[in-house]
């Protein structure tokens, strides 16, 4: 008998959920605006996403009602201001799942976290002759500041290769851990290319050996449903800016533990729970880390980005997303002399481009008369964009306010280059 | 469109697909290196300089359509000019590409490279555009580091 035919079961009726993006699309007054005589198309998500008025306003609202500095006062504005500030911070253990809110660590962005992690962590645990692992797909803010400390310490960097498809090469990978490797640092999604790593397999071996993990989640927090405590990652930063939320504001999370047990990055006010000229005693996590007045708005604003995005639904956006790249990656394989470079199995809605003939560079002054914002370059990403044989690509990276209508009008635009270009 | 015809000038798109004077010469007696880190764009120029005066400029490279274009171009304009008067012409052809008002006298002395007067429209390009001309007054006047456009 099967189970249909079992008596006392009822077929539920499951509602197809999925994301209204003529809804979202009226919460980023931006996307209202003409370029050039032409509705603004902005596919270049990757490089800073644009801002829901939720978020806009949430900024206006603390510099018109809130604004005070945190932590110190007694005053009404003063504990507002720190409770928005703290009650940001709980949102953003929720958006990733860390385990307490003490774990996050307000920074400037993706960047600075990981400068930070290099600069404390790894000042105390490497020394001459270790190894920090990255990948072949990293942006330049996790190769530089490894460089930096490998510098310090007599350390060395070493670089798991990626295959032509843009993937890493797991092997390799494997290959490349050994007892002198004291961190992986690695990102979730290749900001060039858009290749997703499989950093859970990834950090399953580093761990089996006792090699700690940084993942750089920049530009996988806007596309997926990010949970640290199921990853189990040591570190894991993103930049707010990039995921709805204001610029210069992002987050370092690090496991409770490890971040106890850090020296302090900056020293000044804030970290300290008491100061005299003969010894300072430094604050609990995470305000060891967070020295200073911090960007009080953009967090609180941030906060509010992790919350929007949240309420969308990060698996809806992941369909989505997923949908839109899908067409994208079709309409564009149908335009003559377009090539995709980076065609790895596992993408987030980024594509890398370039057409035969025509320079990234020229590419994006005629889409940009068209109204159409894409990213040129190497895409700070200079290595892995060389590995595959480019000095530069045109980039096309989507967000879920994008629409098929506006991948057309970049398929009409390339068309347009060619014909410019003869 | 228009201002985009205006950029991608028939005689730019030439020289991009077809670039005059390209490629190392044997015995060059300057040579100076050019780099555009926002868009990769390199440039070699190479000069072969009879006292004061340019015999002859070459250069190799990869870049953009402007700057390709520009670079083939300004090879064509300095064969033969004395460094002085070089000098001038990259002023002027500045002048040119930023929008700074140009005295006709100027623009006639450009001649052809007037063609690059589109630029002044897309100040993201003005670089492109320039990357060639900085790299050769580092060659004429013996700056030995790469130029950058940064």
């Amino acid at each position: 008998m099967s189970v249909m035919e079992q008596p006392g079961t009822t077929s539920r009726i499951v509602p197809v959920r999925s994301l209204d993006v003529a809804a979202v699309r009226r919460d980023f007054p931006i996307l209202n605006m003409r370029v050039h005589g032409h509705p603004l198309v902005y596919l270049d998500n990757a490089a800073t996403s644009q801002k829901p008025r939720q978020v806009i306003e949430a900024l206006t609202r603390y510099y018109t009602s809130q604004n005070a500095n945190i932590h110190r006062g007694v005053h009404y504005l003063s504990e507002t201001a720190t409770a928005e500030h703290e009650e940001a911070r709980e949102r953003l253990r929720r958006f990733i799942n860390a385990a307490q809110a003490r774990e996050i660590i307000f920074v400037r962005g993706a960047t600075e976290a990981i400068n930070l992690v290099a600069q404390t962590w790894g000042r105390t645990h490497v020394k001459a002759g270790d190894e920090i692992l990255v990948t072949h797909l990293e942006h330049h803010a996790n190769i530089v500041p490894w460089q930096m400390l490998c510098e310090q310490t007599g350390a060395r960097l070493r670089v798991a290769p990626i295959n032509d498809a843009g993937e890493l090469i797991m092997e390799e990978f494997e290959r490349l851990l050994n007892p002198r490797t004291r961190l992986v640092s690695v990102t979730f999604v290749s900001n060039a290319l858009g290749t997703i790593n499989p950093v859970s397999d990834m950090i399953a071996l580093a761990h089996s050996r006792g090699i700690p993990v940084l993942v750089d989640g920049a530009q996988a927090v806007p596309h997926m449903r990010i949970d640290v405590q199921e990853l189990g990652c040591d570190f894991f930063v993103f930049s707010g800016h990039k995921m709805c939320g204001p610029t210069g504001v992002g987050v370092l999370y690090g496991k409770a533990a490890r971040l106890e047990a850090m020296p302090p990055y900056q020293g000044g006010g804030d970290m300290i729970r008491s100061v005299s000229f003969e010894k300072t005693i430094y604050n609990d996590i995470p305000f060891k880390f967070e020295a200073g007045t911090p960007d009080i708005g953009g967090a609180i604003a941030l906060g509010v980005a992790a919350e929007y995005l949240q309420r969308l639904g990060m698996d809806l956006i992941a369909d989505y997303e997923h949908d839109l790249l899908e067409y994208a990656t079709r309409a564009l394989r149908a335009v003559d002399r377009v090539r995709i470079v980076g065609n790895a199995a596992r993408k987030a809605s980024v594509i890398s481009f370039v057409v035969d003939g025509v320079h990234p560079h020229d590419i994006g002054t005629i889409l940009d008369q068209e109204g159409i914002a894409i990213r040129t370059g190497h895409h700070c990403a200079q290595p892995v964009i060389e590995r595959l044989g480019y000095d530069a690509t045109a980039r096309a990276s989507l967000a879920f306010y994008n629409t098929r209508e506006e991948i057309d009008a970049l398929v009409a635009g390339l068309r347009r280059v060619v014909e410019v270009f003869g | 469109m228009s201002n985009l015809r205006e950029l991608y000038q028939e005689l730019i798109l030439d020289h991009n697909k077809n670039p005059r004077n390209f490629g190392r010469p044997p015995h060059p007696t300057h040579e100076a290196h050019g780099y555009n880190p926002l868009c990769g764009d390199r440039v070699t120029v190479y000069l072969s300089l009879d006292g004061d005066r340019v015999e002859d400029v070459r250069f190799e490279g990869k870049g953009c359509a402007i700057s390709t274009a520009s670079a083939s171009m300004m090879t064509q304009m300095l064969k033969g000019k004395t460094v002085a008067e070089c000098d001038a012409i990259f002023s002027n052809f500045h002048d040119l590409v930023t929008g700074k008002s140009c005295p006709v006298e100027s623009l006639n002395q450009l001649g052809k490279l007037a063609v690059f007067g589109g630029v002044r429209d897309f100040p993201a390009r003005v670089k492109c555009a320039t990357l060639a001309w900085h790299t050769v007054q580092a060659a004429l006047h013996g700056q030995t580091d790469p130029v950058s456009t940064e």
